[in-house]
């Protein structure tokens, strides 16, 4: 039985066909962050390319949705402790955001969004005069 | 005088990121189809082989690649270990903190002896693979008969 064990491609990272599998969704972690100028959301996204990243914001919600190619789909694990598939998470955000404003990186499996704030909403230090 | 105690991330709150995660994938899945995967220890592992060797795969997002170690006692134990640091902000205020931070170690025990010296890994995306290539020995063989 042993050897029929598939021979795979020179390293376990190749990259293997396309397999579809029952697609599954996955909520990522997120952290929000906010100072008087921005929001700042920061949220595990691993193995999403930033090509497969959708950020979409509109009157306040907040849509990002991460594709993630397959992985080891064509492999049976020995052991399986979690799952792969794309992710999906939703805000709602109550501030009022510049939209042209807004930028997004993703590093190592992190995504960074920055929310900046519109000018009217920032609080402003007003100046007494006498 | 107020004694602030700087509490290190332990063991229990990547136990309940697991647990929580857990409740997540079987409202997700509907309690089925991802009923398989055991949660154990940070970080989740999935691991499979193929005739040559074995695979071992964490999602490890926000990790840096020098921040990680992967160690390969006796040939057959895996070890890793890694510290995951947040991003330094000033002011503001968290709205929302539901990614943990700090240290974490995990031994595995390999169900092959393995050759050390080749072992690979590679991080990509915030996912680190590891290639641990079979020691001869360990690997499948078939046995021809000679009809004599």
């Amino acid at each position: 039985m042993a050897n029929t064990l598939k021979k795979n491609t020179p390293s376990c990272s190749a990259p293997e066909a396309q397999v579809m599998k029952g697609a599954v969704t996955y909520s990522p972690r997120f952290d929000i962050w906010e100072d008087d100028d921005e929001l700042v959301l920061y949220g595990d996204l691993p193995g999403v390319e930033s090509g497969d990243l959708n950020i979409h914001f509109e009157q306040g919600d907040l849509k990002i949705y991460g594709k993630v190619a397959p992985r080891n789909a064509n492999v049976e694990l020995l052991y399986g402790e979690y799952g792969i598939g794309d992710f999906h998470r939703s805000f709602s955000v109550s501030e009022a955001i510049d939209s042209e404003k807004i930028a997004a990186e993703l590093k190592n499996g992190v995504l960074t969004v920055h929310l900046p704030k519109r000018e009217a909403v920032k609080p402003r230090r007003i100046e007494v005069t006498s | 005088m107020w004694g602030i105690r700087w509490q290190p991330l332990n063991v229990a709150d990547w136990s309940n990121w697991q647990h929580d995660m857990d409740r997540f994938f079987e409202r997700f899945a509907g309690g089925g189809a991802l009923r398989r995967f055991a949660q154990a220890a940070f970080p989740a592992l999935n691991l499979w082989e193929d005739s040559d060797r074995l695979c071992v795969e964490a999602e490890l997002p926000g990790f840096e690649l020098d921040d990680l170690e992967i160690v390969v006692t006796g040939g057959k134990r895996l070890t890793l270990k890694g510290t995951r640091k947040q991003a330094a902000v000033t002011g503001g205020v968290w709205h929302r903190q539901e990614r943990n931070f700090g240290s974490f170690e995990r031994t595995l025990e390999l169900p092959h002896d393995v050759d050390a010296e080749r072992v690979s890994a590679e991080f990509k995306l915030g996912v680190l693979t590891i290639t641990l290539p079979k020691r001869e020995e360990s690997k499948p063989r078939r046995i021809a008969v000679k009809i004599s």
